[in-house]
């Protein structure tokens, strides 16, 4: 099995390994993935409330290069991006970006779920939110 | 030993310099295959352009020279396991040999039973052919294994009945080492008149293995496990106490005493018996000095990371063989990042059909261990030195993967990763 350069490189130089506080309202936490698949990613975004940008973002990720690279390359780009924007991000983007081959297409599948799991949860906290600021009045 | 294999100058980002005297890739991967040794490919050379002969002429000097190769090959692999040569068969290699016995037996003892039992373990060789006789109508028991990779005697005693006819339960598992008890399976099978065949492939010439004071009456034999060429190996089928059977699965002129038809691999032949000559001089001090550095290899990477778990019986096991897991980290991650040694991994990742090993499965430890496995297959060729190497390069790997891991920061948080609700995709 041979790897592209992007993919060598993300998994060299992984952009953006971390953690954010889960425990934020700012930021979403997306956990995607099983360890008995061989694939856990865990993704997170802060998110700017007036904007509704995201500003930061971070992954662990457990699984192989492909894996590792694809969500590398999503906390790439989400970055900047609203959450709507990111929103449309596909998988098969990751895959072309990256050229993953058939068998690890799967990865990038994995990624999008932990894009989509983060802003989820953020959203969540979101809506959780506005009825403590109602009482507050 | 020279390589023209390129190793891609982006994938070695180690802090660990090349150490005097290693050439890179290490090669670490000997359950895989072996690399020839010189002299067996010394051994071999004649025979390709000056005794070219079909050992089968026997009516001209090039038949009988050829002849010549392969009978002293025959002796050399029977006096290695205690056989005669009459009861050598050769094949093209272990994968035959396996269907030959299995296969052969089956057929040539239909009319007393139609019962196989065998092991969840079992090379695939052994395994398919299995599946193929129950679309047959034969009927198999796949044995489980213990926590340690060990068959347990009892559930053979129980599974036996007066419809079995074969036993096959190979001497060493080529992804874990161990070791399973022959002598006593042989026993048991010898009291109730089963025939036992073991896939020896791993064992031969690596550890003692003698068909008499084992019990044996059919094994498999493969050359290029054993510093030799690849595509021949040979099966042993016992003559005496008792006289064993089998039909052929190859026709064509009955060569092999009418077990396996066609033209003899003279030159691969006289490698298997060189490598079985080498293999039993030297496999006292082989297997001291292979110990040792397996031995090293497992002290040095355990005591420098937690969390590692050794897959099987170190009490029973090859004496080169290690094969760990290492949690929280996926192994064809971890392979990638030590590119520059060859070994394997047990996760699903680094299989073509996405199944994590099957092995790893039957010793209970559960997929995401067996996902995080590597096999480490020590063999005649390599030295302390890589040993020492590849310690460092495993340690440092893994350490970087679990920074990047998620379950190494939930474990450290304190969470306990099975009670987790996963979502999985």
């Amino acid at each position: 099995m041979s790897y592209s350069d992007k993919v060598i490189d993300h998994y060299n130089n992984p952009r953006n390994v971390g953690s954010l506080d889960k425990n934020s309202t700012e930021v979403g936490t997306g956990l995607v993935g099983a360890p008995e698949c061989g694939d856990v990613m865990k993704l997170q975004i802060r998110v700017n409330r007036e904007t509704n940008v995201i500003e930061e973002a971070k992954f662990k990720t457990f699984g192989c290069g492909s894996a590792i690279a694809s969500s590398s390359l999503a906390t790439e780009w989400v970055k900047g991006k609203t959450v709507d924007e990111a929103l449309a991000i596909k998988n098969m983007d990751i895959v072309k970006e990256l050229s993953l081959p058939p068998v690890k297409i799967h990865c990038s599948v994995l990624a999008e779920d932990a894009i989509r799991a983060a802003i989820g949860d953020w959203k969540k906290k979101q809506a959780a939110e506005k009825p403590v600021a109602v009482e507050a009045k | 030993m020279s390589t023209d294999v390129k190793i891609p100058q982006e994938l070695t980002v180690s802090k660990h310099a090349v150490p005097e005297g290693v050439k890179l890739p290490i090669y670490m991967d000997n359950h895989a295959t072996t690399p020839m040794d010189p002299r067996v490919l010394e051994e071999m050379l004649p025979y390709f352009m000056e005794k070219f002969g079909n050992s089968a002429s026997r009516n001209h000097s090039f038949g009988w020279a050829a002849e010549e190769g392969t009978e002293l090959a025959r002796e050399r692999i029977a006096k290695l396991i205690g056989a005669t040569t009459k009861e050598i068969i050769f094949t093209s290699g272990a994968t035959e040999s396996d269907n030959l016995a299995i296969k052969g037996a089956a057929e040539m003892y239909r009319e007393k039973g139609n019962h196989i039992i065998t092991a969840v373990t079992e090379h695939k060789a052994v395994l398919d052919t299995c599946k193929r006789l129950e679309k047959y109508g034969y009927r198999v028991t796949y044995l489980p294994v213990q926590k340690d990779g060990l068959i347990d005697l009892d559930d053979l005693k129980r599974a036996m009945d007066d419809k079995t006819i074969l036993v096959s339960i190979m001497a060493a598992n080529n992804e874990i080492g161990v070791l399973q008890p022959i002598t006593e399976i042989g026993k048991m099978c010898r009291e109730r008149g089963v025939i036992f065949h073991t896939d020896a492939t791993q064992a031969i010439g690596k550890i003692p293995v003698d068909v008499n004071k084992n019990n044996i009456d059919l094994a498999s034999i493969s050359a290029h496990k054993m510093y030799g060429p690849k595509g021949v190996g040979a099966l042993y089928v016992r003559r005496k106490n008792p006289r064993v059977q089998i039909s052929a699965i190859i026709d064509g002129g009955g060569h092999e005493r009418g077990m396996r038809s066609g033209t003899l691999n003279v030159p691969g032949i006289v490698g298997l018996g060189k490598a079985c000559a080498i293999c039993q001089e030297e496999m006292q001090q082989e297997t001291a000095r292979l110990s040792g550095l397996r031995d090293r290899l497992r002290e040095r990477i355990m005591s420098r990371l937690d969390e590692t778990y050794i897959n099987g019986s170190m009490e029973h096991r090859l004496p080169g063989n290690l094969n760990i897991s290492f949690a929280y980290v996926e192994g064809e991650s971890l392979l990638m990042g030590i590119n520059d040694i060859a070994v394997s991994s047990g996760s699903a990742c680094t299989s073509a059909t996405l199944e994590p090993s099957y092995v790893l499965k039957a010793l209970g430890a559960g997929d995401d261990l067996a996902h995080s496995s590597i096999r480490f297959g020590i063999g005649r060729f390599n030295t302390q030195a890589e040993v020492d190497y590849v310690a460092d390069r495993v340690i440092e790997t893994v350490e970087r993967l679990r920074e990047l891991s998620p379950l190494y920061e939930m474990a450290k948080e304190g969470i306990n990763l099975k009670d987790v609700k996963w979502a999985a995709e």
